[in-house]
């Protein structure tokens, strides 16, 4: 059993859903376990379009999270 | 004492960057909360020549952020009303109003005449086709978008290998998915933010000075007061998701489906009929003038309009109007209800407003 955190960073309509910018959770696998926790943890996430960087950096595909890493959820915005 | 002195004695800009200014052509899409404050640096720091496109007329709830425009402005067009203002500061900018909302073929015609575009439009529909056009194109594009109190600000296209939009957000956002500002609201002075940074970048790129926002987005939080940037690489996804060629773009629906709300203005609704199939319905009773004479265009007072139902449109955009939008808002209320669609609409201000193509 793998011990330790997560940062996870929230945006936009994201954190509003969540009434948190930030949030520490416990140590997952990859993003996609990531997710799937944050879900069930707050099922009003479901339906938001996201896309998630790790360490500050953009990623596409499913990625292993490392005791520490920060995850970023990002909503895009329209307004102007 | 020259106008722009302050800026010339900065070794990185100097005279040289200050020619490069004065040489450079940039067009601002969106003329509104974004578009003002990056409108008024970029002219203030004597950017040559401004292109300014918005298909949309300035409205008493805009003044909260769109600080180029005043009381006495309400009703005008704002690329115009825009152009105006810096006319009157600084004749020798050449700048060129376009008072309507830009098709790919807008774009297709015009944006190869300009160096760099700035994204400061409100919809992910636009947000796309400039996305698309700058890459298409190879010009650099100075993305910026808020969300009530955040904003997030980029540079896309600037060259080989440089990340866009569609590598952030590979494919547009359902209709209604993701709140704009009139829905969500937003406060004037984030958007004052976001735009003078897109217009910080605009100046970094024309002039080289500093780093840019190249393959990075810029988040900030004004209620937080904090920025938090991400990396972006250019992806084969995003590649993939955009047209490759000029052909391609013209084809691509961008569908402005982003409209979300009940009530369309003239412009708006024009530039959807074009893009998707749609029908105009005049609810007046017959006896009411002027009538409009366009093919397109339905007359059916709308007693007998809720019993036609389904059966004529199918799934065809509809615009109703009548003389002022007085009658035509709850008409689309009451005809989304019964057809059970959303894609039903109340054109505002009706054949009496200046948009209207009804004389």
């Amino acid at each position: 059993m793998k011990t330790g955190f997560h940062t996870i960073k929230m945006f936009g309509i994201l954190a509003e859903k969540t009434g948190q910018h930030v949030l520490t959770v416990p140590l997952m696998a990859d993003t996609d376990q990531l997710t799937a926790w944050l879900f069930e943890r707050y099922p009003q996430l479901e339906g938001i379009k996201f896309t998630l960087a790790v360490n500050k950096q953009l990623i596409h595909n499913n990625t292993p999270l490392d005791e520490g890493v920060e995850v970023a959820l990002l909503p895009p915005y329209s307004g102007g | 004492m020259g106008r722009f002195e302050r800026q010339i004695i900065l070794p990185e800009l100097g005279r040289e960057g200050q020619q490069k200014l004065q040489s450079a052509r940039v067009l601002v899409v969106g003329a509104g909360g974004l578009g003002c404050p990056a409108l008024l640096y970029l002219a203030a720091a004597g950017v040559g020549s401004i292109g300014i496109a918005d298909g949309d007329r300035v409205a008493i709830s805009n003044l909260n952020r769109q600080v180029l425009f005043g009381l006495n402005d309400v009703g005008n067009p704002k690329a115009s009303v825009a152009k105006h203002y810096i006319n009157e500061r600084y004749p020798d900018i050449q700048v060129e109003a376009y008072d309507r909302y830009f098709l790919a073929k807008d774009l297709v015609e015009i944006l190869p005449g300009y160096d760099l575009l700035i994204d400061a439009s409100d919809n992910f529909a636009t947000r796309y086709m400039l996305n698309d056009a700058a890459a298409l194109f190879e010009k650099p594009l100075v993305y910026g978008a808020v969300y009530k109190y955040e904003g997030q600000v980029a540079l896309f296209c600037a060259g080989e290998g440089s990340a866009n939009y569609r590598d952030l957000y590979p494919l547009m956002p359902e209709p209604g998915e993701v709140p704009g500002c009139a829905e969500a609201g937003v406060i004037g002075v984030l958007s004052g933010i976001i735009g003078t940074m897109q217009a910080a970048e605009a100046v970094k790129w024309i002039t080289g000075i500093g780093k840019t926002l190249v393959n990075k987005v810029l988040f900030y939080n004004l209620a937080e007061q904090s920025f938090y940037d991400i990396g972006l690489t250019s992806s084969d996804e995003a590649q993939k998701r955009r047209p490759a060629t000029t052909e391609a773009f013209l084809k691509t629906d961008y569908a402005f489906e982003c409209v979300s709300g009940i009530d369309i203005g003239w412009n708006a609704a024009m530039l959807m009929a074009e893009q998707k199939p749609s029908v105009f319905i005049d609810i007046r009773e017959l006896y009411e003038m002027p009538r409009w004479t366009n093919t397109e265009c339905l007359e059916i007072p709308f007693s007998q309009l809720i019993q036609k139902k389904n059966s004529v449109f199918d799934s065809k955009s509809i615009f109703l109007f009548c003389q002022h939008g007085i009658r035509s808002q709850p008409a689309a209320v009451e005809l989304r209800k019964v057809l059970k669609r959303d894609n039903v609409y109340s054109v505002t201000g009706g054949v009496k407003h200046p948009d209207s193509p009804v004389k």
